[in-house]
């Protein structure tokens, strides 16, 4: 099979930017530890509010300014859907559905998890600004989906 | 003097060949059984076009705050018909009838006895599928969008057309397979038509990546919808589901390469720049298209994040082909272009056939597939993904790729096929009005996509309907920009309905003559094609491995491993 020459230089050249791209992946992946959410614990999904910490929902302190923040979401709410917090607080959301796939962002963070049934799904934020953050539903869940949302008060 | 002039028309298509080296080549033309095969895969198709422009329109004015609907009529029911009619039916049943005519066009005109009857039997199946589905849909039993989640539970009507629909596919491959074995019978030793080739190395992609849905669907969801078993395995499910979803990408996009590597050299006056590695790149394109279906599951939990990283490994080595494809199409039009007399380093791209809408569309999304590729390679990124996962973003870049990209090019391809097979011609004036639409279905989409790609990297999640998440200020400031999408789906809509009446046209009213089928040959007839590349149980043996590879472990570790199982839920 004939390559012609400016092809073969084309596709070094690509082969070269993807080697590169996926080095760079690869680095920010396991040593800066950028790596998704990918929690591996798991739930009964009909018996979510009497395991722990489900049991529990809501803020815990675990350090200094450091936060636990145990939500369940289900059609068509978070629980608890508002909490407040310090500025510069890092919290841990650890989630979990009582029902059906839920999503779990809130605008212009990182924090964009998904919520399954039988799953607990964490994420870290610390929250260096005041103001009032959103938290949404962003995977499809029925017909309220549009208002399952619940909101974080960093001051 | 106009009723002659008109009638002249009447005889020659708007573009003829006679500038190509091809003359002396007996025209080929589909013969009448096969082209009626075609045609009613390509009229399905665009019934299931109608539908679903009317419902983007609606929601996009919806969600840009245009208009409310009513009572009767649910956001997500609608968004479920556009997803399913537009992303599955239109589609699937464009590509299988495209491929079947195709393949009787480079097999002398006929389709083998038996692929004819094999392409009615799919073709029965897909249409049952498609309207058990869409009654479901209709009956506000369904709204599980097209990716049905589990578990929320939709009719068992809508998982059984579902899975006719895809059986019905199946048995359009086979169709597709027993014509490619019948050619090779009747010409040991040759190397098959490029088209077929291509076709065949869709169709076995399609087998290998729609195994995973028809498990999900047969397996998982049809019991557990009809009661026979409690709960199900989301994960699971959710995993099948992206073995097929992300090929099924690859299903839509390599037809459209089909008509940029085989077709469209033939319009544009050129020859094909290398038959063997177009075929290498279909190769590569069954290879790396199926192992990697968790860059689509990246935010979630319970699988780990090293199998995350080699998906998104495989998924970007994608790119590979990409580059071979897009290196070759621009090298067509170079050649071709100079050898039209084009001057200087660019000259060429004046020498392209500007006015002829079959290759005016395709054109325009190739170029969209530019940057419709780069925004695909930040959602398969596993950092990135977490900023634009489930959002608008998302949207946004499916409709460049599969709804620019791809849609235009099937559009650019009915311009020839549907004349081709009724006995029409595309007349000049016909050409202006595609060249028209092409130009506005473009705009139309530049807006909206553009919104949404815009939106989504503010947080705005993906099908959703309208909301201010009680006035939320932050939510508040989307709505404008939502106004501004809501138009371009409008010009859309307005694009769509065009087309629409150009292919009813084109079926029914376009004046009786004979429009070319346009296949290429290639630039460097003596050419050998490596052997190797038809060596089909070598390149499954090669994928096989590969996906055992990524999904073995995995699979095996979400059914070991896994919790509780869910019950099922409605809703809507």
């Amino acid at each position: 099979m004939h390559l012609h020459r400016f092809e073969k230089i084309w596709l070094m050249v690509g082969g070269a930017t993807l080697v590169l791209f996926l080095v760079v992946l690869s680095v920010n992946a396991y040593a800066m530890g950028m790596m998704p959410p990918s929690h591996m614990k798991m739930i009964d999904p009909n018996k979510v509010d009497e395991t722990a910490p489900f049991d529990n929902p809501g803020l815990h302190e675990t350090g200094e300014n450091e936060y636990d923040l145990v939500m369940s979401s289900m059609v068509f709410a978070f629980q608890p859907n508002q909490v407040e917090v310090p500025v510069g607080a890092k919290v841990k959301f650890i989630v979990t559905s009582k029902d059906v796939v839920h999503g779990f962002q809130i605008p212009k963070t990182n924090v964009n998890i998904m919520v399954l049934p039988g799953h607990i799904s964490e994420v870290t934020h610390t929250f260096d600004e005041p103001g009032t953050y959103l938290i949404i539903c962003n995977e499809y869940c029925g017909s309220g989906h549009q208002i399952m949302a619940a909101t974080i008060i960093v001051k | 003097m106009l009723m002659a002039l008109h009638v002249e028309r009447r005889e020659t298509p708007a573009f003829s060949d006679m500038d190509n080296s091809q003359k002396n080549e007996p025209k080929v033309k589909v013969d009448r059984a096969s082209a009626k095969l075609s045609l009613v895969h390509i009229y399905v198709a665009y019934i299931g076009f109608a539908i679903a422009i009317l419902c983007g329109l609606l929601q996009g004015l919806v969600r840009g705050g245009i208009m409310t609907l009513p009572s009767w009529l649910n956001y997500y029911q609608i968004l479920t018909a556009h997803g399913v009619l537009l992303g599955l039916v239109f589609t699937t049943f464009f590509i299988v009838g495209f491929f079947l005519s195709g393949c009787a066009r480079t097999s002398g005109g006929s389709l083998s006895p038996m692929a004819r009857k094999l392409g009615w039997i799919g073709w029965y199946l897909m249409t049952i599928g498609t309207v058990m589905a869409t009654i479901a849909i209709l009956a506000n039993t369904s709204n599980v969008l097209y990716t049905f989640y589990a578990p929320m539970k939709a009719s068992p009507f809508f998982y059984i057309g579902a899975a006719l629909l895809v059986v019905g596919s199946w048995f359009g491959g086979y169709a597709i397979f027993n014509n490619y074995i019948n050619w090779r019978k009747q010409n040991l030793g040759k190397t098959s038509p490029l088209f077929q080739y291509m076709a065949v190395a869709t169709m076995i992609l399609w087998q290998i990546a729609t195994l995973g849905v028809a498990a999900e669907v047969l397996l998982q969801l049809i019991p557990w919808s009809l009661g026979l078993v409690p709960d199900v395995n989301v994960l699971l499910s959710r995993t099948l589901f992206w073995y097929f979803g992300h090929p099924l990408v690859y299903f839509w996009l390599m037809p459209a390469y089909v008509c940029w590597y085989v077709n469209i050299p033939k319009i544009i006056g050129g020859k094909i720049f290398s038959a063997s590695l177009a075929r290498l790149s279909f190769i590569l394109l069954i290879l790396f298209s199926i192992p990697v279906g968790f860059h689509h599951q990246l935010m979630e939990p319970g699988i780990s994040d090293k199998w995350k990283l080699l998906h998104v490994i495989l998924t970007l080595t994608v790119v590979l082909p990409s580059l071979m494809t897009a290196f070759s199409l621009f090298a067509v039009f170079e050649t071709t272009g100079r050898k039209k007399g084009a001057k200087g380093l660019f000259g060429w791209f004046k020498k392209l056939p500007w006015n002829d809408a079959r290759f005016f569309g395709p054109m325009l999304g190739m170029l969209a597939f530019i940057p419709a590729g780069a925004g695909g390679i930040i959602n398969a990124s596993n950092q990135m993904n977490a900023v634009v996962h489930n959002t608008i973003w998302v949207t946004g870049h499916f409709h460049l790729t599969v709804g620019t990209s791809i849609a235009l090019t099937f559009f650019g391809i009915s311009y020839w096929l549907i004349p081709s097979l009724t006995g029409r011609i595309m007349t000049k004036a016909l050409h202006r009005v595609a060249i028209l639409q092409a130009v506005m279905w473009t705009f139309g989409m530049a807006i909206m996509s553009g919104a949404m790609h815009y939106l989504g990297l503010q947080g705005v999640p993906r099908r959703t309907d309208y909301t201010t998440y009680f006035d939320h200020p932050e939510a508040l400031s989307w709505i404008r920009p939502q106004a501004l999408m809501g138009m371009g789906g409008a010009v859309l809509f307005f694009a769509g309905v065009l087309l629409v009446g150009i292919i009813v046209y084109l079926v029914f009213y376009a004046p009786k003559g004979e429009e070319e089928y346009p296949i290429s040959e290639t630039q460097d007839a003596e050419e050998r094609t490596p052997k190797i590349l038809e060596r089909w149980s070598l390149w499954l043996g090669i994928a096989a491995f590969l996906i055992i590879v990524a999904y073995a472990y995995p699979i095996y570790q979400l059914i070991d491993h896994s919790p509780p199982g869910s019950q099922p839920f409605i809703t809507w």
